[in-house]
């Protein structure tokens, strides 16, 4: 019998694997399946060691803050920190609000609605590991009621969409990504058009017609038509303007923190304007409840 | 037994290097934490490719092609896991398979213990890595992507110096013979 060279050996060994990789891509392309029996094994394989190094990074930032720093006043700002987060949420909402009323001129007595949005806090435990998506894991997962396309939000804006929920975590698809995509429109000219990412810092805004006016520096909020995101959540700002055929090519400043995200929200409802009207209609505004506060007793804000 | 052993071909001399057990299975499990964690606590370092640098250096510090091959497939697709379901299970895996084979074939034929030998090998390699993974989304997934840019010749020379330090670090896990 013939010996085989150890080279070829390996040759063909490389030609094997190679081959049943592409084999996979072509598997996950034709079925649109996504290999989630490998994903959650390595999600579970490498969790509890972010958990366990997102708890050492806090400990230690902990001890230098309350020891070594100010000791009391470390704990009360921390309080104060959450409690402007959860204020400054509850001001965007209404803000964006009273603009759009008195734009049209047709509403003149506004009414501060009490905004009871079911959400759940989490903090970002890891990253995408490679530059090749723009992905964020949060110890929140199936358990707290977390599930595919669950928007997920920080005081600032939008931050991303829940696209996969394992047991105790999540993977969220930050606005970043280039796959991401939400349905926004502009405050001033209410022009709807879906913001995307382009793999980096800043988001385009896709579809608005050359003959349209845009101006840099408008805001831009979601417009709830992508049934995942409530309407009027901070998107961003639009920072450069430039012509195009068809579509103008518009840059949009992230209104949240997106390379510095630490504690998000995930909203437990698709659909929260229609349940905010139904809930105004329904019941008389009370006082405000800061964001965080969950409405239909999911598990508490911010996990300790 | 020995641990290390050397390759002989013609006059030269090539040490093949073994490591304690458990070693490549931890090293790889942190650089893939690690690797997650910089884009929350260190985003400036996003640059780094961590379990590139891993398959690059237990590729040349074996210099066995079939395990550095099946070793850079694994650390592959734990990092295609790992980054979303945007990105599909394999681009990384085939890109760090060719990696993981050519460091292995590289390092049985040359010796790749010098810092300057391994801060080239790990820019190109680097620059290999991006080619393959750009023909793979091209040709395979139809999704445009641009071949090289300026970001990507620094994130290759950082990742170059690095790999310096990192890889001296990573030779004290070699067992003695």
């Amino acid at each position: 019998m013939v010996s085989i060279p150890s080279r070829h050996k390996s040759l063909a060994l490389l030609a094997g694997v190679l081959l049943a990789q592409v084999l996979l891509l072509a598997v996950q392309i034709k079925r649109d399946s996504r290999g989630r029996l490998i994903r959650v094994w390595a999600v579970s394989t490498v969790t509890p060691f972010e958990r366990a190094g997102a708890w050492s990074v806090r400990k230690v930032r902990g001890v230098w803050q309350h020891y070594f720093a100010l000791q009391s006043t470390a704990r009360e700002n921390e309080t104060l920190r959450i409690e402007n987060d959860a204020l400054r949420l509850s001001i965007s909402q209404l803000q964006t609000k009273a603009a759009e009323a008195d734009r049209l001129g047709a509403l003149l007595n506004f009414k501060a609605a009490n905004e009871k949005v079911a959400m759940v806090g989490a903090r970002v435990i890891g990253a995408s590991a490679g530059t090749a998506s723009r992905t964020i894991e949060i110890d929140r997962g199936e358990r707290d009621g977390i599930h595919r396309n669950q928007p997920v939000i920080t005081p600032d804006g939008a931050v991303g969409k829940v696209i996969e929920a394992y047991r105790d975590s999540a993977q969220v698809l930050v606005l970043t990504d280039k796959d991401s995509g939400i349905g926004a429109m502009l405050v001033e000219s209410r022009i709807q058009s879906p913001v995307g990412g382009t793999g980096e810092p800043m988001l385009a805004m896709k579809y608005v017609p050359t003959d349209e006016t845009v101006n840099v520096g408008e805001k831009i909020v979601t417009s709830g038509m992508d049934k995942i995101f409530p309407r009027d959540v901070p998107v961003g700002t639009v920072v450069e303007v430039k012509p195009g055929n068809p579509f103008k090519q518009i840059r949009v400043k992230p209104a949240a923190k997106l390379d510095r995200l630490e504690e998000v929200f995930v909203l437990l409802t698709q659909e929260p304007l229609e349940f905010q009207k139904d809930a105004e209609a329904q019941s008389a505004p009370g006082p405000n409840v800061p964001a965080g506060t969950p409405a239909t007793a999911p598990p508490a804000a911010v996990k300790p | 037994m020995n641990d290390t052993f050397e390759l002989r071909s013609g006059d030269t001399h090539i040490e093949v290097h073994k490591f304690f057990p458990g070693s490549i299975a931890g090293v790889t499990i942190l650089a893939l934490v690690l690797q997650a964690a910089f884009p929350v606590y260190l985003p400036k370092l996003s640059f780094l490719d961590l379990p590139l640098l891993i398959t690059i250096y237990f590729g040349l510090s074996r210099r066995n092609p079939s395990t550095g091959l099946l070793l850079g497939t694994t650390i592959g697709l734990l990092q295609d896991s790992l980054s979303g379901p945007t990105v599909p299970l394999g681009l990384y895996g085939i890109a760090k398979t060719v990696v993981g084979y050519l460091a292995s074939s590289i390092g049985a034929r040359l010796d790749t213990e010098h810092p300057v030998a391994r801060f080239a090998l790990t820019a190109g390699f680097f620059v290999l890595q991006q080619a393959v993974m750009v023909l793979t989304r091209r040709l395979l997934l139809a999704q445009p992507e641009p071949w090289f840019n300026t970001h990507l010749a620094i994130a290759a020379a950082m990742n170059a110096v690095l790999s310096v330090p990192l890889f001296l670090l990573l030779d004290r896990l070699r067992r003695s013979s």
